[in-house]
């Protein structure tokens, strides 16, 4: 493990008018760690997520991520054209709703290839090369590399959207609900690649989520959210076995059980 | 010998916030140490907070009061001041824990499910499979439920799985919490015999053992655990 | 004509259409966003190219007019015959003979001079609109370059007909800087863009853009490495003049489906 945290967050406040999104959020996400930050809707939990991925601007607060080449900058003192090309390259977004990450009118290698051709591939013959890679990699069956998004079913769709963020070999994932519009039976499939995938090639990934059962499987850690704010934080079965805050008992307690 | 293992002053409650408040007193000064190449036993009636205890020391539940010190690596580390990233590096290298019910994860096949701390350790690919296959046939699983999901085995059968993830890795540390309550008697005797290799290794287990035969079998000592109370 | 300021438009919007333009030559390829006049004729029949010929048109003057890629089309003679009566001007179906020439689908095969002016009537400027609607996000895009989406286009192209199939309107840069759609000309014209003597002015009405390439500047298409850009070719020769290195349309000559190749610039 690498000696100092990839992304670190220091009293990160966002607000809507007088409504408050987020407040105070401060942690610290180290090389290969899934952070799970949970909360039911409305906990800041997505604003948070927007915040830190550089789709919304904090009110106050500090980001500080890890650059490859300079070392830890505060994403929001960088230029523009840096942030965004960190977020198209370092950086990955996995939407609940994969037609809000995909582009639904041209083919699924297309999807997969712009990260590749954005950052300057101009050779066809390897941009499919690693296209039909990852779509591999994905479990999306390679002769459907030409189909549009259209024809794919939810959960390969979603399987299609990680493939577009990963091809570029990010270090930072952002997810949001990434199970969130999957029926039961895809969710599990999903979640065993998402694992294998985190391992395998060492991503740190920051997941919302207002299924508890997708935090354990997937997050290191968790972070507890409630009006805004963190109210428990600690080691994933550590908040889920041993919850110390009253919102985050409830929370446990309130989970069905088949 | 150093202890590997060193709890003091150790207490443990729940506050039930969703009944009002409620707190359930569970362990209140516990002391006790394990030495390498030991084995002691957790011994007391239900409810006396010895599966409590053991999830305290892998870090699974949070303390009230006291410290438990873990060697690891050559360092002192406390699991109850230690960050999660440290305590996670201590499951990964360190402490083995072999829970009463196996969580299973989706869709993983058996093999790979015990493969995975071998992995995490660091082992490659083929190692890690290789030492689980080595287990899960010690343990009399059939072949032919290796590369299934365990999701649907029997109880036995899922706590075997639990056990031979326990023992892929030769932990320093390993904690056992009713290892043998599902097994029949050849099983019970395979686990005795890990157990003892364990032990020949130089690992200090602490565990709960249900089974008078087997605790007699593989325990150095004993330590009567009676609610909130306890004698070194 | 009486009644009418000389070629039809005031002299104020040619002002302001001629800065526009001035800043358009100085940002070789950039969009520049001009008050688009309502002109005597529907958007989509060249509102933009008149506006600017009517800018930069003088009386000593010769226009030349392509629409539909040829001379003798109706628009092509409507917009002759109304810069004839509202300018007084000279009007020519001959390249070498035009000081302007504005176009609709072609650029002349006869090569143009450096005292010769283009005019390019535009329908849709921005080449990033396909994979964007937010022109505050495809600006941005603009400003800092970020074109590399552009090649999943010609990507999907590759995929489809295992070949870049995009036959008009095919996107180019400008002096290596910006991005350009160089209206629907064919991309068999593309080359003569590239480093022309010529001054190349595109028009806008609709969407109320100008834009423009100067003389002698670099303008190159994109393609892939392993598929670059490569322009149509014919195996027949045109069956009025012989050339055999022009752009040839397909003309179905009787009832029985026969057909011969003819040059589409009749020049």
């Amino acid at each position: 493990m690498s000696s100092r945290p990839l992304l670190q967050v220091r009293g990160v406040t966002r607000r809507y008018g007088p409504r408050v999104g987020c407040r105070e959020v401060s942690f610290e996400l180290w090389p290969g760690e899934v952070l799970g930050v949970v909360g039911e809707s409305g906990s800041g939990k997505t604003t948070l997520l927007k915040c830190l991925s550089a789709q919304l601007v904090p009110d106050a607060g500090a980001i500080v991520y890890d650059t490859r080449d300079d070392g830890p900058r505060d994403i929001f003192a960088l230029s523009e054209p840096r942030r965004r090309l960190l977020a198209r390259t370092d950086w990955g977004i996995v939407h609940q709703h994969p037609v809000e990450g995909l582009r639904m009118g041209v083919s699924a290698g297309a999807n997969v290839g712009e990260r590749l051709m954005a950052v300057g591939a101009r050779h066809y013959g390897r941009i499919r090369g690693q296209a039909l890679d990852w779509l591999g990699r994905v479990e999306i069956p390679r002769d459907r590399i030409d189909d549009l998004p259209r024809t794919f079913s939810g959960g390969m769709l979603q399987r299609l959207q990680i493939a577009r963020n990963l091809v570029s070999r990010p270090r930072l994932v952002f997810m949001d609900e990434p199970t969130g519009s999957l029926d039961v039976s895809v969710q599990a499939r999903l979640l065993d690649l998402l694992r294998g995938l985190v391992a395998e090639l060492g991503l740190s990934v920051i997941v919302v989520t207002h299924d508890l059962a997708v935090a354990r499987l997937l997050a290191h850690r968790l972070m507890v959210m409630r009006g805004g704010a963190v109210v428990e934080h600690g080691l994933t079965d550590q908040v889920l076995d041993d919850p110390q805050h009253p919102y985050t008992q409830l929370l446990v307690a309130s989970i069905l059980h088949p | 010998m150093d202890p590997a293992v060193t709890i003091a002053g150790l207490s443990k409650q729940f506050t039930l916030h969703v009944q009002g408040g409620v707190i359930l007193p569970v362990l209140s000064g516990v002391a006790l140490t394990v030495a390498p190449g030991e084995c002691v036993a957790l011994h007391g009636a239900s409810g006396t907070g010895k599966s409590s205890l053991l999830r305290l020391v892998y870090g699974n539940y949070r303390c009230q009061a006291g410290s438990i010190v873990v060697r690891h690596r050559g360092e002192s580390i406390d699991i109850a001041t230690a960050t999660p990233q440290k305590i996670l590096e201590l499951r990964r290298h360190t402490i083995g824990y072999v829970s009463q019910f196996l969580r299973v994860v989706p869709r993983v096949p058996a093999v790979e499910v015990v493969a995975e701390p071998g992995r995490a350790f660091g082992m490659s690919r083929l190692e890690a499979e290789h030492r689980a296959e080595r287990l899960l046939s010690r343990l009399r699983i059939p072949e032919r439920l290796w590369h299934l999901p365990p999701a649907t085995f029997s109880g036995g059968e899922q706590q075997r799985i639990n056990l031979a993830r326990g023992f892929v890795v030769d932990f320093p540390v390993l904690l056992l919490d009713e290892p043998t309550a599902a097994l029949d008697a050849d099983n019970r005797r395979t686990v005795v015999s890990l157990i003892g290799e364990a032990k020949a290794r130089g690992a200090a287990i602490l565990g709960i053992f249900h089974d008078a035969e087997v605790r007699e079998a593989v325990a150095d000592r004993l330590i009567p655990m009676r609610g909130l109370s306890q004698a070194a | 004509m009486d009644g009418y300021n000389f070629a039809y438009l005031d002299e104020q919007t040619k002002r302001m259409i001629r800065r526009a333009l001035l800043k358009a030559v100085a940002i070789p390829g950039y969009q520049v966003p001009f008050a688009s006049r309502e002109m005597p004729l529907p958007y989509g029949w060249g509102t933009g190219g008149i506006q600017v010929t009517a800018s930069i048109i003088g009386a000593d003057d010769v226009l030349k007019v392509i629409d539909q890629g040829a001379d003798d089309t109706t628009n092509a003679v409507s917009i002759r015959r109304f810069f004839a009566r509202t300018a007084g001007v000279r009007t020519t179906e001959r390249t070498a003979e035009a000081t302007i020439v504005q176009t609709r689908h072609r650029i002349p095969e006869a090569p143009l001079r450096d005292d010769q002016i283009i005019v390019y009537q535009v329908p849709m400027p921005e080449p990033l609109r396909w994979l964007e609607a937010r022109e505050t996000e495809t600006r941005k895009m603009h400003a800092l370059a970020e074109y590399g989406v552009m090649h999943v286009k010609l990507y999907e192209d590759v995929a489809r007909h295992g070949r870049i199939a995009t036959a008009y309107d095919y996107p180019v840069m400008v002096s290596g800087r910006y991005l350009m759609r160089p209206s629907p000309i064919p991309k068999f014209d593309n080359p003569k863009m590239d480093r022309s003597p010529m001054l190349q002015l595109f028009g806008a009405g609709r969407e109320k853009r100008i834009y423009a390439v100067p003389p002698y500047t670099t303008v190159r298409s994109l393609d892939f490495e392993d598929h670059p850009f490569d322009i149509q070719r014919w195996d027949q020769r045109c069956a009025l003049c012989d050339a055999g290195d022009s752009f040839l349309d397909e003309v179905i000559v009787d009832d029985r489906g026969g057909r011969i190749f003819v040059c589409s610039d009749s020049d």
